[in-house]
């Protein structure tokens, strides 16, 4: 599936080049087709026992009433009913019916079983009452036993429509004494993708029926993909999933992480497989490749890398909010709901996404740095002087201030001169380029110099919440590139630090998608004056310690604002979406706001420390993914290597001053190699699930890898409970076997896969259901405002995908493989479009909206259909850029100089179940794929 | 018969993804040096397109490769006649713009730019001249169609079709593309050593593997007109021709060559195939529609107690003939014959087989909306996008029902898979499509391993060379120019 005739498309049995953009409403025909085959007119048993044990299917979602008909609410908390109005996490407590008796059941698995503090051991998918034990059987549809049948509200994006369905009820009386209509998720899916299963209700006459969502023939209009093609699509898929008991799977890159609504594409694209059956099926599930840069021994790793064996709390920054603030992105947008389909029923609908970033940093819902428009240090100094003595007191202090306005949050004043951000170290990514979206932004905010965006700023009228002011040009004082290649980001940088390649240092790879850790050794020499990064961070933690004593001579406290975060009972904290500055509810830190968490920093130690690692390994459990142990024994084993010991102020650590040592140390710690541990972390998992677990640890409990071993052949690291793909016995790894087979629940509020998302602000944007909406249009997205077409051009939307030997913008441009393909990143685009224009294959294009420029040639091709084009990304402004002529014989750039970030508002949400924010896992993408460019011939090629 | 052991390839199209890392070795071996720039002795084209050298296969342009004269065959262009006759001028030589002007870029300006409004940009500058360029050509200059309406629409092998097929090839519903890598075909016929002058080009006795001589090439070039599929390069800077030399160096030592070892998409095989070199001017000299069964029949079968015997004699070591047993080009080519040479009318016999690719279903396209035309899970072959008519001119010289046939047999395969793995597939139909292609289950799934699964070790069977006849491999190689395809003029001391 995919728009061009790709490489990909070139190894299929089935082509299915669905428009640009619209693969979300290809899939929800998909699953209309499932919904009415495979579960309507014939129950798979496979699919029926699937969507009961693993989904939300048979939770309870309350309707509420609208006029004349009701609408799809958030699910029934346990603590409404007078059975379990007593239970603990009570607001975390979901409900199902059983279906032997029609009794309303509290399930174990939800979050509010996981974080139970009395009644522990209950976070598993038995069909179990949580509260007695009892054994039911969840009941998936109240067709043939409802109370009444009411016409339910459903809202399609695509044609702009609203449906009344009919959806099977039953009265529920709550302890207020009032009697509340509820469906289960499972009939509300059959209405919101229209299989009536004869109720009454506008649901589609037939798979022909173009005018009722989610139809064969409906998506027809969005894709244009023949709805024969759908329809046998679906046949093949659920009927392989049928027998094969789950065996499809989705393979899919990056494209769909970066479209405004890439979100739901990918549901929709899910929701196909919860219903045949095929998450967590070694076959089958949904393998997305992006966003792997992760070492998957995170237990051990992310506590070194983050300092926490040193200081217990840390500052990580989600980097879309951020560049959109701080490059001030935010200025040229417009308010979201004027491209974002969304109910404008609602006031959190109509903000201006930066009012939303603001709202959504002071609930602890996305981080946000720097904090204040004040030094941390000095605001705890202010409170200590007023009297404050506890932490207790400081935070009141803090929260004080925050509520008088005293004391401002830097995001929502970013253009303030003390809330630059002033020094930018570009490590590991290509930020000025490759990554970061609205380079052209970048150049004047952050850097103060050239650039080619001509957009106006919009947003000051839009805002109320983001203070506005006159916009500020390089507000950064230094950027510092730690690379090994001289490519854009470096050319920009004040001071490059040039690192050692894969081949030149000691090092770990991994990924948490495929189940081996890799080493990376030194095969040559550091070229020139280049070290590892981990030299390069520990030569920096040195200077910073020597020139300490004159600046920071003793031990100072910090407060860092921390959002709540997934995986502690943080996400437990904010049932309902409010907002405290609006005086929605009190400020209390770690409840209804960010956390404020205090650290003691010794800045003339933090050499020490780098070299060394912590004290905190012995009193504190490490652990990722809500997976903790104790490894103080093993800490105290290190200590016991003294070819491997620092001795500081007379204290001895482990070392981790060479890489090797960091290296092996991060093995030593970390459930995948070290077996000791993980068999401790599995009986820790058992005593949060009841469950046995610890037998898949069993067989690697005498595994101990280290960087040696791995040198001499990389290894295929132990089955742990940090990664839910199960490997034992040679076992190829597929996400979430371990939930599937072992009954370890999802980390979701229900515990289960979702199908509906009860979150306020999902249901406020009209994405509680699956649903598609279609890609923002070009004006009113922002990129062809002011950039006016004479005729010559001809508009596009601009796709960016991954080059088929590009890591970004590794590898393309080295001189092989620029010379494998065109010495140049060209700009692909159909024969038809370059003939309206002109453009032979080769010639000289310009690409360019309000954002900015990029120059290249063209590449003429039949496989690219008419209305898009391709630069794959990504190019550099290293090699071969001439000057723009449509900007004045200015210098162009690449293809970031197109774009602008783009902010989708649910996804900055927090505080609640799957929705609380974790580092590289949980936030807004920047969306570029919408992008619309205007694309020419260039009449004079100047260098 | 007069047995002889030949290192022999497949290549299997349906796996490969076009990455591209069997020239990058190749390259970083072999010709990363000056004079070398431009060549790439492995490299991987785009079909349809126009290849490198830019339209190779067409030999009304450069007169490569044999052609039928009477019961023999004759060189087309650089023949001992013919090239004697113009040895000071060869007309028929690609020009180094027919492959490209290799080029670097000037990254110092981006270090010694003066300040300026914007920042600098290294521009590209030639590797022959120095100078600034532009670029208009590369090695892979139309990879994945780009530039189709100058390069894919180009395509020789779409000489064979009519206008109207050759637009519906590049229409969504039926467009389709795939990737022939292509190295020196190793050929048990070969034009080069035919048509150099000097006698620097030799086929050696103990694998098959075609070498230039450096120290005798006298820079003729001969032998790049005569390869008709342009694998013979002249070095601008040492004034001597080179080649893909199968990496013997690695080859003698039993490891895979370069090009092999590196292969992503594993769509690499190779092994030994025994033939009969008293064949070879027979076969050469065909009627062109039955070149490739022609071909199949000098391949011999290594369980035959004559042919092992045969080879005995000939001097073939044991560990040579049991690799043979195990060759998996011997399955692919011999055995299920699904591999076919390249461009076989060109009739050197080359010893690179290739695995046509099975390419996705048509579909069409009305008022704007896409349909497959498929309507069961795989449709006839026929149905696939690529034209039949395409194919049998890349690989059966335009013999289409051998293609067919090959194709019919691929899809059986997956048929009878789909019936293991899932079984939703009607059974009688699984069994007519196998009977009709001759395949049973056993051989299908042999196939399907060899295809799919294969390990390092089942897809590369190389004997190693004896270590007694180490030296004679490099200092006496005993072959001379001529038609030494069709048998070598003197034999090498062993009795081979």
């Amino acid at each position: 599936m995919s728009r061009d005739f790709s490489m990909v498309a070139k190894h299929a049995d089935q082509w299915i080049p669905c428009h640009a953009g619209s693969d979300g409403a290809f899939w929800m025909g998909v699953t209309h087709v499932i919904l009415k085959e495979y579960h309507a007119d014939r129950q798979v048993p496979y699919f029926m026992e699937y969507v009961k044990r693993y989904t939300d299917c048979p939770f309870l979602v309350e309707l509420e009433k609208e006029g004349d008909h009701y609408k799809p609410g958030r699910m029934l908390r346990a603590n409404r009913i007078s059975k379990y109005k007593d239970i603990e996490n009570g607001d975390w407590q979901l409900l199902n019916i059983d279906a032997a008796n029609g009794r309303l059941v509290c399930p174990k698995g939800t979050i509010g079983s996981r974080w139970a503090k009395e009644k522990t051991g209950n976070w598993n998918l038995k069909y179990e009452d949580f509260l007695d034990n009892s054994a039911y059987d969840p009941e998936l549809t109240l067709l043939n036993q409802s109370d009444d049948v009411y016409q339910v509200e459903f809202v399609e994006y695509g044609l702009k429509k609203t449906a009344l369905r009919g959806i099977p009820v039953k009265m529920v009386e709550t302890i207020d004494g009032n009697k509340v209509p509820v469906a289960t998720i499972y009939d509300l899916a059959m209405g919101q993708y229209g299989v009536g299963r004869g109720l009454k209700g506008e649901y589609p006459a037939s798979y022909d029926d173009d005018k009722q969502a989610y139809t064969p023939a409906w998506q027809e209009i969005f894709t244009g993909v023949g709805r024969e093609t759908v329809i046998k699509f679906a046949h093949e898929w659920a009927g392989t999933a049928e027998i094969t008991k789950g065996k499809c799977m989705v393979i899919v890159g990056a494209a769909i992480n970066h479209w405004f609504h890439g979100n739901l594409m990918y549901r929709a694209a899910i929701m196909a497989q919860l219903f045949t059956g095929c998450n967590g099926v070694n076959g089958g599930g949904m393998n997305h490749y992006v966003g792997q840069e992760k070492l998957a021994p995170v237990d051990s790793w992310s506590t070194i890398m983050a300092a926490k064996d040193w200081v217990p709390g840390n500052r990580l920054q989600q980097a879309p909010i951020w560049h959109y603030i701080n490059s001030d992105q935010w200025r040229y947008d417009s308010n979201q709901m004027d491209y974002n389909s969304v109910p404008k029923d609602n006031k959190y609908s109509q903000m201006h996404s930066a009012d939303w970033t603001v709202m959504s940093v002071r609930n602890g819902w996305m981080p946000f740095y720097p904090q204040y428009n004040k030094s941390n240090l000095d605001v705890v100094k202010d409170a200590e002087a007023s009297g404050a003595k506890t932490d207790d007191e400081i935070r009141k202090y803090i929260v004080e201030k925050l509520k008088s306005k005293d004391l401002r949050h830097s995001v929502a004043d970013p253009d303030d001169e003390i809330n630059f951000p002033r020094n930018w170290f570009i490590w590991r990514g290509n930020a000025l380029m490759s990554s970061a979206k609205g380079h052209e932004y970048m150049l004047d905010h952050y850097l103060g110099t050239h650039n080619n965006k001509i957009a106006d700023e919009v947003a000051g009228r839009l805002v109320s919440e983001i203070i506005w002011r006159e916009a500020p040009k390089g507000k950064m004082d230094l950027v510092v590139d730690i690379n090994f290649r001289m490519d854009t980001s470096a050319l920009y940088s004040d001071i490059v630090l040039p690192t050692a390649s894969w081949y030149e240092k000691a090092d770990l790879n991994s990924t948490d998608l495929h189940s081996f850790i890799h080493p990376l050794s030194a095969a040559v020499a550091p070229v020139w004056e280049s070290r590892s990064d981990w030299q390069i961070f520990q030569a920096l933690a040195k200077k910073v310690s020597e020139l300490a004593p004159a600046h920071l001579p003793k031990p100072v406290k910090d407060v860092i604002n921390a959002p709540l975060s997934h995986d502690s009972p943080d996400e437990i904290t904010q049932p309902r979406m409010q907002d405290w500055a609006k005086g929605e509810c009190e400020p209390v830190p770690g409840k209804t706001m960010h956390k404020l968490v205090f650290v003691e920093r010794d800045y003339t130690q933090i050499y020490n420390k780098f070299i060394s690692l912590g004290p905190n390994i012995k009193s504190a459990t490490l652990g990722a993914h809500g997976v903790s142990f104790m490894a103080d024994d093993v800490y105290a084993e290190m200590l016991e290597d003294k070819r491997h010991v620092q001795k500081v102020n007379g204290v001895e650590y482990p070392s981790v001053k060479e890489d090797v040592e960091a290296v092996n140390a991060v093995l030593t710690l970390s459930t995948l190699t070290n077996g000791k541990l993980n068999d401790r972390a599995y009986k820790n998992m058992e005593k949060k699930t009841g469950l046995v677990l610890a037998d898949l640890g069993e067989g690697s409990k005498d595994v101990r890898i280290d960087y040696k071993d791995l040198q001499s052949q990389p290894r295929r690291y132990n089955t742990s409970p940090l990664w839910s793909g199960l490997m034992n016995n040679g076992r190829a790894y597929c996400a979430y076997t371990y939930n599937v087979d072992r009954l370890v629940p999802w980390r979701t509020l229900t515990g289960r896969q979702h199908t509906y998302l009860d979150h306020d602000g999902y249901i406020a944007f009209g994405e509680h259901f699956t649903t598609y909406k279609p890609s923002p249009t070009p004006q009113v997205y922002g990129d062809i405002r002011k950039t006016v077409n004479d005729g010559k051009a001809v508009m596009l939307n601009v796709l960016t995908p991954h080059g088929k030997w590009h890591i970004h913008s590794t590898y393309g441009d080295t001189l092989r493989m620029l010379t494998l393909s065109r010495g140049i990143e060209p700009c692909w685009m159909s024969e038809e479009d370059a003939a309206a224009i002109g453009v032979k294959d080769n010639d000289w294009v310009e690409v360019y909206n309000d954002h900015g420029v990029y120059c290249t040639r063209a590449c003429v091709s039949a496989r690219i259909p008419r209305g898009v084009c391709i630069v794959y990304h990504s190019p550099e402004r290293t090699y071969t850029v001439p000057k723009s002529q449509v900007r004045g014989n200015r210098r162009a750039g690449g293809h970031n100089s197109f774009t602008r970030v783009h902010l989708k508002p649910n996804l900055m949400t927090g505080g609640y179940a799957q929705f609380s924010f974790h580092f590289n896992y949980w936030g807004p993408v920047g969306a570029n794929r919408d992008t619309h460019a205007l694309v020419r011939r260039m009449d004079k090629v100047e260098f | 018969m007069d047995v002889r052991s030949q290192v022999s390839m497949v290549f299997h199209l349906d796996k490969c993804i076009g990455c591209h890392t069997c020239s990058i070795a190749c390259k970083n071996i072999w010709t990363d040096r000056k004079g070398a720039e431009y060549m790439w002795w492995n490299n991987v084209e785009t079909k349809p397109g126009t290849g490198y050298p830019t339209k190779w296969e067409d030999q009304e342009i450069y007169k490569g490769g044999w052609e039928k004269n009477g019961d023999s065959v004759s060189l087309k262009g650089a023949g001992k006649f013919k090239g004697l006759k113009n040895i000071f001028h060869n007309p028929h030589l690609p020009v180094l713009d027919d492959y490209y002007e290799p080029w670097t870029y000037k990254y110092q300006d981006l270090f010694t730019a003066p300040e300026g409004d914007d920042q600098p940009t290294a521009r590209p500058v030639s590797l022959v001249t120095g100078e600034h360029m532009d670029v208009q050509a590369g090695p892979n200059w139309d990879d994945d169609l780009g530039g189709s309406p100058d390069y894919a629409r180009q395509d020789y092998n779409l000489n064979q079709l009519s206008q109207a097929e050759q637009e519906a090839m590049f229409q969504l519903e039926r467009m389709t593309f795939f990737y022939l890598p292509r190295i020196c075909n190793h050929c048990l016929n070969p034009a080069c050593v035919a048509s150099c002058p000097s006698g620097a080009i030799y086929k050696r006795g103990e694998d098959g593997v075609v070498l230039i001589n450096q120290e005798r090439c006298r820079a003729w070039r001969m032998c790049v007109t005569a390869c008709p599929y342009k694998k013979s390069y002249y070095n601008w800077h040492t004034g001597k021709s080179e080649k893909c030399v199968l990496c013997y160096p690695r080859l003698e030592s039993g490891q895979a060559p370069a090009c092999f070892h590196s292969c992503v998409g594993r769509i690499r095989y190779l092994g030994v195939l025994l033939y009969d070199a008293d064949k070879i001017q027979k076969i050469a000299s065909v009627p062109e529609d039955q070149l490739v069964d022609a071909q199949m029949d000098i391949y011999l079968d290594p369980f035959d107690p004559e042919v092992i015997r045969k080879a005995q004699l000939n001097g073939i070591a044991d560990s040579t003939i049991e690799a043979a047993q195990k060759s998996p080009v011997y399955k692919f080519v011999k055995v299920w014959k699904l591999a076919l040479p390249l461009h076989p009318e060109f009739r050197t016999l080359p010893n690179l087989f290739y695995v046509p690719a099975l390419l996705p279903t048509m579909a069409t396209v009305s008022n704007g909306i896409y349909d497959s035309t498929s309507k069961s899970l795989w449709n006839d072959v026929s149905q696939n996008r690529l034209p039949m008519k395409y194919l049998a001119s890349l690989f059966t010289a335009g013999n289409t029902s051998k293609i067919v046939e090959v194709m019919k047999r691929l899809m059986a395969v997956r048929l009878h898979r789909r019936g293991v793995t899932v079984g939703d597939l009607n059974r009688n139909e699984i069994s007519s499509a196998m009977s009709e292609a001759q395949v049973d289950a056993e051989t299908a799934d042999a196939i399907f391993r060899l295809t799919s699964l294969a390990t390092f070790d089942e897809r590369f069977v190389i004997p190693p060379a004896h270590r007694e006849e180490s030296i004679e491999m490099l200092e006496n190689t005993g072959d001379v120019k001529g038609n030494t395809g069709f048998g070598f003029k003197e034999r090498p001391a062993r009795g081979l």
